[in-house]
């Protein structure tokens, strides 16, 4: 059912994709030449204990300063994908680079100079939010402690929660909760962001808030690795894209190359149906559909033109006519499977 | 043992390669020992700001209260029964410390540090703090030994908080004088006071054993709870197991066999022998059960 071949077959597939990926993405690229990837893994694999292949052979890239949608329904290796590029979980096989830095080992290096958000915001419940933010701060060997204070001010000013300053978490609402974790990778500047699911349980609101302080983080230099089950959630912000459906990448590419791989069908509005029916049979076209004065087919390989002459020099009256291309939705609902298509 | 060392163990990471990162990250960058020292405090607040703990060290501070106003109230039970230093106490205040010490270690004082320690690291897994913790990075090494310095540092605050409580009680309800030792020797108060603070330092360092026991099972599981109940099941197993003659052979080996050892302290001279048995048996029981926890921690995948 796969559209493209699984990467774990032929990884040139998927690299093909990122080079092309790169062209499409122009400005966001031309920042990231000056150094290595953000993220760069090599056949990432996790297997769990009970033999759930979470994660299966996963070769991905995302370049310097761009906004990467990591794309999947729920159960398609998206956490364990981002665990595995912290260092929280070990891979079975594979590697994987941060600003070309080897992961796990360079972990004290490297993660400095990223912020996280992992399945969700999880703080003391007994603690206020300054004070949630100063021990994470204090756990950090290479922050300023002198800097601690005002760093923790203005991350919570960043992501508007200064009015909350002295209520317990506990006391906190849902978005509150996703603001601070996100207030919490903001402690410091950063060079990547990873954020998974950062808008997972808000209200349309909480959504744009958080949409719109990806985009401000992204502006400012930062790379952006953002997860989502919901493609609309990303599509507004992202330069590039990643899918995910049962622990393999089914494509990666910019959502201009994702709206490119629909198969483009064409529509004929017609009084004469019968007749375009055979006209188009001739022709060739898969998938001839019928309905009260319209036909419609895949377009396969022919142009739109050369079909519309061919059915009116065949004296097919044309009403009119139009090659309509499958939104994203259906595209990643394609890619991704419809429902719970999680076999392990 | 004390948690000074252990801070300062850090001192070593100062030869990693500096970080890096985003501008002026590697520039601002804390010397090490101060970075360690950051994150000790931070998880001392944790322990002691936690009402959990609050309540706890509570319940250590009342109960020798509660002993010393009974035995006030109460005529002296009769000679040679109940716990030992019950006797002494009428005459002299002083022993109101070791009567509460030793009833404290059958029970209470190893629940206390069961909870605090089986919550170490399993209470930040199940909370989900332990990902971000690990994320910042805290480094999996140094965030498993600040949190032991940390329960040293409530073992050593539970036993001084009991011994001063009941020092305190003693002091008012009883008499206080030179010390009559076990051996019957008499020693002047001020030495008496000073057997006293090793007494503690002896328990808080058994107590310091008890809670690499609970390091280890706290990070081999996500749940409190079990990491709670299961270092409460040992210390009890252990406790129990130490009362079988049958079981004689492996009594020494036993990680509560040495916990009442201290009385060797209040001889003439002492019985360093036996203190020190003690000693090495709380060290080899931390020593094995810190390297278990660290065996774990340091490749564990945290899916929590």
């Amino acid at each position: 059912m796969s559209p493209l071949p699984p990467p774990s077959a032929q990884p040139d597939e998927v690299s093909f994709g990122r080079a092309a990926a790169g062209e499409a993405a122009g400005a966001a690229q031309a920042a990231g030449r000056d150094g290595p990837a953000a993220i760069a893994t090599r056949g990432l694999t996790k297997q769990f204990r009970g033999g759930q292949l979470a994660v299966d052979n996963l070769t991905l890239q995302v370049p310097r300063g761009s906004i990467y949608g990591f794309l999947g329904p729920n159960g398609s290796g998206k956490t364990t994908t981002i665990r595995m590029l912290l260092g929280l979980i070990a891979p079975t096989s594979g590697s994987h680079q941060l600003f070309g830095v080897t992961m796990p080992g360079g972990a004290g290096t490297v993660l400095p100079r990223v912020g996280s958000l992992v399945e969700g915001p999880a703080f003391y419940s007994f603690l206020s939010g300054p004070a949630n933010l100063a021990r994470y701060d204090a756990a950090d060997r290479t922050a300023d402690p002198r800097t601690a204070a005002a760093r923790i001010r203005e991350a919570l000013e960043r992501v508007g929660l200064t009015a909350a300053g002295g209520k317990h978490y506990r006391a906190y609402s849902l978005g509150m909760k996703q603001r601070l974790a996100i207030a919490a990778g903001l402690l410091r500047p950063r060079d990547l962001m990873i954020l998974d699911e950062p808008t997972n349980g808000l209200d349309p609101q909480g959504t744009r808030e958080v949409r719109a302080l990806v985009r401000q983080i992204a502006a400012g230099g930062t790379t952006v690795f953002v997860s989502s089950h919901l493609l609309a959630e990303v599509e507004q912000i992202c330069s590039h894209v990643g899918v995910m459906r049962a622990g393999q990448l089914v494509f990666e590419g910019s959502l201009d190359e994702l709206r490119g791989r629909g198969a483009a069908h064409i529509r004929v509005r017609t009084p004469d149906p019968a007749d375009a029916v055979q006209v188009l049979a001739g022709l060739g076209l898969a998938d001839i559909q019928r309905q009260d004065g319209q036909v419609s087919a895949q377009l396969g390989g022919e142009l739109p033109e050369d079909v519309c002459a061919r059915l009116v020099r065949s004296g097919v009256r044309v009403a009119g006519l139009e090659t309509p291309r499958p939104s994203l939705e259906d595209l990643f609902v394609e890619l991704t499977g419809e429902g719970f298509d999680v076999n392990g | 043992m004390s948690t000074g060392d252990l801070a300062t163990a850090g001192r070593p990471a100062a030869g990693e390669p500096p970080s890096g990162g985003a501008a002026g990250l590697a520039a601002s960058r804390p010397p090490a020992p101060r970075a360690w020292l950051r994150l000790y405090r931070s998880e001392i607040g944790l322990i002691f700001l936690r009402w959990r703990n609050v309540a706890l060290l509570g319940v250590l501070a009342a109960i020798p209260v509660l002993t010393g106003v009974a035995l006030k109230l109460a005529a002296p039970a009769g000679r040679g029964e109940g716990p030992p230093f019950l006797d002494q106490v009428a005459g002299n205040g002083v022993f109101l410390t070791f009567l509460a010490l030793t009833v404290m270690l059958t029970l209470v004082l190893p629940l206390a540090i069961a909870v605090v320690s089986g919550d170490s690291v399993a209470g930040e897994a199940g909370h989900g703090t332990l990902r971000y913790l690990l994320t910042v990075p805290a480094g999996r090494t140094r965030l498993l030994a600040v949190k032991y310095a940390a329960l040293l540092t409530f073992c050593v605050a539970s036993c001084v908080l009991i011994a001063a409580v009941a020092l305190a009680t003693g002091a008012a309800a009883f008499p206080v004088g030179p010390v009559t030792l076990l051996s019957g020797d008499t020693i002047p108060l001020a030495g008496g006071l000073l057997r006293l603070l090793l007494v503690t330092l002896y328990v808080a360092a058994a107590m310091g054993a008890l809670a690499a026991i609970g390091l280890a099972i706290s990070a081999f599981t996500e749940h409190a709870i079990a990491a709670i109940a299961a270092v409460l099941v040992i210390a009890i197993a252990s406790e129990v197991c130490d009362t079988i003659p049958q079981f004689s052979i492996v009594h020494p080996y036993l990680p509560t066999h040495w916990w009442l050892s201290f009385d060797g302290l209040l001889r003439m001279p002492a019985d360093w022998g036996v203190v020190g048995h003690g000693l090495l048996s709380f060290g080899v029981y931390a020593i094995i059960f810190c390297a278990i926890a660290w065996a774990r921690f340091s490749t564990a995948d945290v899916t929590s």
